[in-house]
């Protein structure tokens, strides 16, 4: 079991407050990724769930039990880091056994969970090596092994793909997503990648200076971001924004349109402008297009290869069911 | 890293290292400040209290202060210059490619090893002794006439075998600086038409300025207290009564403790001026 | 400067620096060899180098006389108790100022670094008061005592320099994964400081194996080391050169075959982590 509820939680430095009052819950077996640009207090909320920082207020619930004030070790959490923080002094098996032998667990007992463990996450032939020795990738299947053989209530990861190769970070989120449909265990993931999140959360949490901007599965977030934030950071490549006179037009201080909604075509459209860059990736083919008299650049995403160049004039239609509206303050209108 | 729990922890851990250092320094020292105000003779029962700085004007105005200065000055200043100028130079020497510069290493750093007394008798007797010492057999060799060094020449025999102690030391602190010069820089200042000359004044000793001040830092604060190498060898005399020793002679030869601790804390003084500079640059590299 | 240098070149600076290296070790060549001297032999006209007729007997003669074994275990005791005392105390600060830094955490370190140079002379005679009042006058706890406060800020700020090292995330990793601070320092920071620790080590020893202030002044017979062990050759012993050879030889070995195995560590040790 492992619902996390957090109510109120506030946390400062000294006199500066990272996180204002929050409140959130993650249900029993939930995937929630925390995810917002870098110091946006993710990695702290994360740290006071773990229990590695002090909350200033408020209360932290494992199961609707208090645990604001256990310490880390009595939480029944495993966390994997960003840097992995394996003990480089000893061997993976020492290493996926260390929470084990902390926790007092009979030898045999502990011997299956390290074979399970390393026959699930393909280490059955490194057991015997030093972290030093292994690849990044292992290593990070060795800081996973060593979080699972304890069979904690959740699972808490941060911001663990950071400092793997593009290649390798698309293997090892399918390997994580994987984990979670077959423990279905509670897992937190902190993430600066909007990727990430969309593609593994059930549930996005997204936090800009503390606070939560939004909470919803990912497509909820895609379809109907609930302000100009949530707008902008979910979605590659970012969505459109126009201000002014068209957005007036639909009864709204700002409108956004992503890219992937608005039709390209030689002849005629709603607006037009010049190609600036085109980008050709093969199944989508991405233009920067300038001189629209609406904003600066417009990026648009047309399927597939579409043969504009730099310089000629593009004609654009959004669609009109795909336009989002914002108010004055960026928040959607309905 | 920090909760309330591990805070505390922390706090307790800490607490007997400080304890023990704050009571090192304070007790002792409000000690010899208080007997600094009395006329302190054990030995003829002297104990007046409060005498007012009357040890501290016989100390400064007495015939022995003054020429004591001057030769701490001079041996703390010769020895600073022949280790700084020598380490430079054996620092570049063994930075190039050398066969065996790992034995080179260890035969330069030896002497730093040697316990002072060691190192002093055995200078004094076995090379300095003007009858049977090796230099007065290179003397004669020579055929020139041995010298007495202890009594001829005795601050710089001093200021010579304390050199030879405190040479590793600069010698492999500069190393070190001079080997995290990155080459690229010297290869490009070459490029840009700088010769050898240039390259060292203007690439080699600015990477080093910071590793020089360290040396001539805390050489500083070990020179300022030397005080095997002039017990063994002339026990103060020939006019090589430092500081430190002055005071030691007041304090433990004549049992004079008003007027050795008036000089304790003089010397007291003297050290913090110098390990305020130093903590600056040590307070500095903390920062980074 | 790695840099292709022609052999000609190198050999030019092989040359001069074994010149250098030999000239700055000769004199511990020097009493070495001469301790393997007769009387006689090592006082010879023109000096004798290698060929002389080696002998063991100024080893013998020194022990019986001043019994150097005796100076010799005071010397381990102190060096060794002072450093393992110093340890214990800066093992657990060294943590919290490494791990749990505050806002005082660096005025703490300096000014602890700062004790290191109160000059002894200065403290001298209420140290001695002190000892003398508590009956402790020339015995191994003065010593110790006194050992372990004046290196105790080297072996603090040389733990800390090595535990700043050790990433923060090990550490969280060992108490997310249920380890108790004790067991964190024990399973997890002790063996990947344990290098740190061995050399931090190392170098207390050879610091507290050559002083020779508080050595020389808190000591006369019973816990007296080998410094003091020397300084008794001072006269008229001192011109029995094979045998000050053979007592010097003695006192300095087993400190300079430890100081080569620390060298590398040296540096850091004795800037206090401002070169590394």
């Amino acid at each position: 079991m492992g619902q996390i509820t957090l109510e109120k939680v506030t946390k400062s430095f000294s006199d500066v407050q990272v996180i204002p009052p929050l409140d959130l819950t993650i249900e029993d077996g939930e995937f929630a990724v925390f995810v917002g640009p870098s110091g946006c207090g993710k990695s702290t909320l994360l740290r006071l769930i773990a229990g590695l920082e002090d909350t200033s207020s408020g209360h932290i619930r494992i199961d609707g039990k208090d645990a604001t004030d256990l310490p880390p070790a009595k939480r029944g959490l495993a966390m994997v880091f960003q840097s992995y923080a394996l003990y480089p002094h000893m061997s993976v098996r020492k290493n996926i056994a260390f929470p084990m032998k902390m926790a007092g667990i009979a030898q045999d007992e502990q011997e299956r969970r390290i074979q399970q463990a390393a026959a699930a996450l393909n280490l059955t032939d490194y057991l015997d090596r030093r972290p030093g020795q292994l690849s990044g990738g292992q290593r990070q299947r060795v800081a996973i092994g060593r979080a699972i053989v304890r069979e904690p209530d959740a699972f808490l990861f941060d911001e663990p793909l950071s400092n793997l190769d593009a290649a390798l970070r698309v293997g090892m989120r399918l390997e994580i997503s994987e984990l979670h449909s077959r423990l279905k265990t509670t897992m937190i993931y902190v993430t600066h990648d909007q990727v990430e999140a969309m593609t593994m959360a059930d549930k996005i949490v997204v936090l800009r200076a503390g606070h939560i901007e939004q909470v919803g599965s990912p497509l909820d977030l895609y379809r109907t971001p609930r302000n100009l934030f949530v707008a902008g950071f979910i979605g590659s490549p970012k969505m459109n924004f126009i201000e002014g006179e068209m957005a007036g037009r639909h009864g709204a201080h700002t409108i956004g349109v992503r890219p992937e909604h608005i039709d390209v075509a030689e002849g005629k459209g709603e607006w037009s402008g010049v190609v600036g860059v085109a980008e050709h990736l093969g199944s989508d083919t991405f233009f920067h297009i300038h001189q629209t008299g609406l904003a600066e650049t417009i990026t648009v995403r047309a399927p597939g290869e579409v043969s504009f160049r730099h310089g000629d004039t593009i004609h654009l239609t959004p669609r009109p069911d795909q336009i989002h509206r914002f108010d004055d303050k960026g928040l959607r209108l309905e | 890293m920090a909760t309330q729990h591990s805070r505390s922890a922390a706090r307790l851990m800490m607490t007997p290292a400080v304890i023990l250092l704050l009571g090192w320094m304070l007790v002792p020292l409000v000690m010899t400040l208080y007997f600094s105000f009395l006329d302190y003779r054990p030995l003829r029962g002297a104990f007046d209290c409060c005498v007012g700085f009357d040890n501290y004007v016989r100390f400064f105005t007495s015939s022995s202060f003054w020429p004591s200065v001057l030769t701490t000055l001079q041996m703390v200043g010769g020895v600073l210059a022949i280790t700084v100028i020598g380490g430079i130079f054996l620092a570049m020497l063994l930075d190039q490619p050398i066969w065996g510069q790992g034995v080179v290493r260890i035969l330069v750093i030896a002497p730093f090893f040697v316990m002072p007394t060691v190192s002093a008798l055995v200078w004094k007797n076995m090379f300095m002794n003007p009858v049977n010492g090796l230099f007065a057999y290179l003397w004669k060799f020579f055929g020139l006439t041995p010298i007495d060094w202890l009594s001829e020449l005795p601050l710089f025999s001093i200021i010579f075998i304390v050199s030879w102690q405190w040479l590793p030391f600069a010698t492999l602190i500069l190393l070190t600086a001079i080997q995290s010069l990155d080459g690229e820089q010297l290869e490009a200042a070459e490029m840009d038409g700088a010769g050898v000359v240039n390259r060292f004044v203007y690439i080699v000793l600015p990477h080093l300025a910071r590793a020089i001040t360290v040396v001539i830092l805390i050489q500083t604060i070990f020179l300022l207290s030397i005080f095997a190498e002039v017990f063994v060898t002339t026990g103060g005399s020939f006019g090589t009564r430092t500081l430190t020793y002055l005071i030691y002679q007041r304090v433990i030869e004549s049992q004079n403790i008003g007027l050795g601790s008036a000089g304790g804390i003089f010397a007291v003084i003297l050290a913090n001026i110098i390990a305020i500079f130093l903590m600056k640059i040590v307070g500095r590299n903390l920062d980074r | 400067m790695a840099r292709a240098v022609s052999t000609r070149k190198r050999a030019i600076y092989t040359v001069i620096a074994w010149t250098i290296g030999l000239l700055i070790f000769f004199p511990i060549l020097w009493i070495f060899l001469t301790s393997f001297k007769t009387e006689a032999d090592a006082i010879a006209d023109p000096p004798l180098f290698f060929f002389f007729d080696w002998t063991t007997e100024n080893y013998g003669i020194v022990q019986e006389r001043s019994n150097y074994l005796r100076f010799l275990y005071n010397s381990i005791i102190i060096s060794v108790g002072s450093t393992i005392l110093g340890l214990l105390i800066a093992v657990p600060a060294a943590w919290s100022m490494a791990f749990v830094p505050g806002k005082r955490t660096k005025d703490i370190l300096l000014w602890m670094l700062s004790t290191k140079m109160l000059p002894a002379v200065g403290v001298l005679y209420p140290i001695v008061l002190i000892a003398r009042s508590l009956n402790i006058y020339d015995t191994y706890v003065l010593l110790i005592g006194v050992l372990t406060l004046i290196n105790l800020p080297i072996i603090v700020w040389m733990l800390y320099t090595y535990f700043k090292e050790i990433p923060v995330d090990i550490l969280e990793a060992a108490r997310m994964d249920g380890a108790s601070l004790r067991n964190e320092i024990l399973y997890v920071l002790t063996p990947m400081a344990l290098p740190g620790i061995a050399s931090t080590m190392l170098l207390n020893i050879i610091l507290a194996w050559n002083e020779a202030f508080w050595t020389l002044t808190l000591t006369t017979v019973d816990a007296a080391p080998l410094t003091a062990f020397i300084a008794s050759y001072s006269s008229p012993e001192g011109l029995f050169y094979a045998k000050l050879s053979a007592a010097s030889t003695m006192a300095i070995a087993p400190i300079l075959v430890m100081g080569w195995f620390s060298q590398k560590q040296l540096v850091r040790g004795l800037t206090f982590g401002a070169v590394k």
